[in-house]
């Protein structure tokens, strides 16, 4: 009761609270402008959170994520343009429903479905994540090694599209770990008589490059989208919500569920949930036939889901520092900046922290409500804010962000490469979230399996002596094997037609 | 610029292949049997198979090795996304001498009056684009911006 006490004590506090109050006006205009996506408003914030106490700047991370979510709904509904890639599953359908004279309805739906998926993913953030951390505190190098690797195979698995250039992207991200000084000999790898890259490449550097100057590459080499945002004043967004809840009880807690799984599945986050969710609300509707000609069944599935799995992402983040999506990719970077190193001890050392974490996704929902409405109030203005100006002043920012972290225009050229090098990527079919997870996770993973090596003196055999690490061990298998079954599947099918 | 998959599988092969030759060099550490170069190793070894598989595929879908997309065929947009990448340059090169005020601005022009932004507003917003950046990281957040030519105003 006490460490709950002191959580609300360092949340409710004035600075903390006008960081949040900020942090969401800055996350609702991110989210709201097409082509900045909630990831580039996270890695954007880090050079600010950086000179902030861990509480305000973990209460930025999460507040401005949330709200970007929700805020990229809007640009789909009056633009047909996803203000996030989140919203891009259901763009179509929230824009058929402006065009039916439903703006009210779609935008309310919008906002309220985020509202609830975001609160249920909390709920299951604050159970789910202190009893795992409790069963983690047992964890030798033999679990986290098959945990490491599992949720590995989970990022390049459930990556939308090539599974092969997943795992490509994944092996570059594992290289780009391996630089520097941090591996369990100590010895200087790849570094090339560079002091810089002694201490490996930079996380955060990396990631605006990834995210941030990627995005700005894309926009250069777009033509000019004419897209005309739909003019009209929007009335009273609420009404009738409480009609749709009563009438989709299922929907809304399917895509909550499903949302926070798949949040909380490695390198899987917010778009692949909107995504899947909208798919699984068309299979088990009763009127499937309505999608696409504007209809908010999927929308209300599908718009919960989003929300719910920024929450859900948080879990294994969390409880095994291994980042649920690309967003807690950045925040596990921010954590350990912070002296909070995600871990079950994390649980036991600061648990005021870890209850504030908890606490900020309560309030930022709640919050979601009045500052949501607002946002959908000043839509217009918002989105004729003109891109032109825009992209290059968030190219400087990058810049100075970068360079904010060490103090080193080395940090420059990373944004630079890395930028670059992702734009390539994305446009010849290989996922960037792999990557990042190899990065981050790949430190991790060398260090348990050469620790767990040591310990079963060089036989693989000790990796599955273990309960939960025989347990885990036999899941990673099974799932690399999956697609294996599925290949000669579809080949015995093909051989008898 | 869509790239056929063999050329990606040939590179990652040869990638693989340096690495493989880069750590023969690396330690061994006494009385273990798993020193510096296996982690690198194994990823060789993974890129390997990639990389093959990539070319196998690649060659079977037998399409030109480079596909041209369609910005780069028009020049405007082949010179945005240059800019932009010259523009990062040119802070790295520039920044230290210049500073952070004159590159910042000139940066912010150059990206404005090429997206299409009018003369005046581009060097007015340039301007106190910059000068709000500077205050905000430099100031409050205590980033030491390089000053450059401006030293002698520093503030």
């Amino acid at each position: 009761m006490e460490t709950v006490a002191a959580a609300f004590g360092l949340v409710f506090e004035p600075y903390t609270l006008f960081v949040i109050l900020l942090a969401a006006i800055f996350g609702l205009f991110v989210g709201a402008v097409p082509g900045l996506t909630a990831t580039m408003a996270t890695a954007l914030l880090v050079p600010v959170t950086f000179f902030m106490p861990p509480v305000p700047a973990i209460a930025a991370l999460v507040t401005a994520t949330a709200m970007a979510i929700f805020s990229g709904d809007i640009p789909g509904a009056l633009m047909r343009i996803p203000g996030t890639p989140a919203s891009a599953a259901y763009t179509d359908e929230s824009y058929m429903m402006t065009k039916n004279g439903e703006a009210e309805t779609v935008l309310g739906a919008d906002l309220v479905f985020s509202v609830i998926g975001g609160i249920f993913g909390t709920i299951v953030l604050v159970f789910a994540a202190p009893t795992l951390a409790e069963i983690a505190l047992k964890f030798s190098s033999f679990e986290y090694f098959w945990l490491v690797l599992l949720g590995l195979t989970c990022a390049v698995i459930i990556t939308i599209g090539d599974t092969l250039k997943g795992i490509v992207s994944l092996l570059a991200g594992l290289l780009i770990s391996a630089i520097g000084l941090d591996n369990p000999a100590g010895f200087p790898r790849f570094t090339f008589g560079s002091i810089e890259l002694l201490g490996s490449v930079g996380l955060i550097p990396m990631m605006i490059g990834m995210f941030a100057v990627s995005e700005i590459l894309r926009y250069a080499v777009s033509v000019g989208d004419g897209a005309e945002v739909f003019r009209k004043q929007i009335g009273n967004v609420f009404r009738g919500m409480w009609g749709l809840c009563v009438k989709y009880p299922w929907s809304i807690l399917r895509g909550s569920v499903l949302g926070t799984a798949i949040g909380a599945l490695p390198g899987a986050g917010a778009d692949i949930a909107a995504w899947m969710s909208y798919a699984v609300s068309k299979r088990m509707s009763k009127t499937p036939e309505k999608f696409g000609t504007g209809h908010v069944e999927g929308i209300v599935e599908a718009g919960a889901a989003n929300n719910s799995a920024l929450a859900g992402a948080w879990i294994p983040a969390l409880v095994f520092g291994i980042p649920g999506d690309s967003i807690t990719a950045i925040v596990i970077g921010v954590l350990y900046i912070k002296g909070m190193n995600p871990g079950p001890t994390l649980f036991i050392n600061s648990p005021a922290n870890v209850y504030a974490v908890f606490l900020v996704f309560f309030l930022a929902n709640l919050l979601l409500v009045p500052l949501g409405w607002a946002a959908i109030k000043a839509a217009r203005r918002i989105l004729e804010v003109p891109r032109n100006l825009l992209m290059p002043i968030i190219l400087l920012f990058c810049i100075v962000g970068s360079f904010a972290i060490n103090n080193t225009v080395f940090a420059v050229i990373v944004i630079l490469v890395f930028g670059v090098a992702a734009y390539f990527m994305e446009e010849n079919g290989y996922p960037v979230a792999p990557a990042i997870l190899g990065v981050i996770l790949g430190s991790m993973l060398e260090e348990n399996f050469v620790t767990s090596m040591i310990k079963s003196d060089g036989r693989f055999l000790g990796f599955f002596e273990r309960p939960i690490a025989a347990g885990l061990g036999i899941i990673t298998i099974l799932v690399w094997l999956l697609p294996l079954a599925q290949w000669l599947l579809a080949r015995r099918r093909a051989a008898r037609a | 610029m869509r790239i056929n998959d063999a050329v990606v599988g040939v590179f990652l092969i040869a990638l693989a292949i340096a690495i493989l030759v880069h750590i023969q060099a690396y330690p061994l550490i006494p009385g273990q049997k798993y020193g510096p170069a296996i982690f690198p190793g194994l990823i060789a070894v993974g890129f390997i198979a990639t990389g093959s598989l990539l070319v196998i595929r690649g060659v079977k879908a037998g399409f030109p090795l480079f596909q041209l997309s369609p910005w780069l065929r028009a020049p405007g947009l082949v010179t945005n996304f240059l800019l932009v990448c010259a523009a990062l340059a040119f802070y790295i090169v520039a920044a230290g001498a210049l500073g952070f005020i004159p590159t910042g601005v000139l940066i912010l022009v150059a990206l404005f009056l090429k997206f299409g932004v009018g003369a005046r507003r581009a060097l007015v917003t340039a301007v106190v684009a910059t000068l709000v950046i500077h205050l905000l990281f430099y100031k409050l957040l205590r980033v030491p911006l390089p000053w450059g030519v401006l030293e002698r105003f520093a503030w």
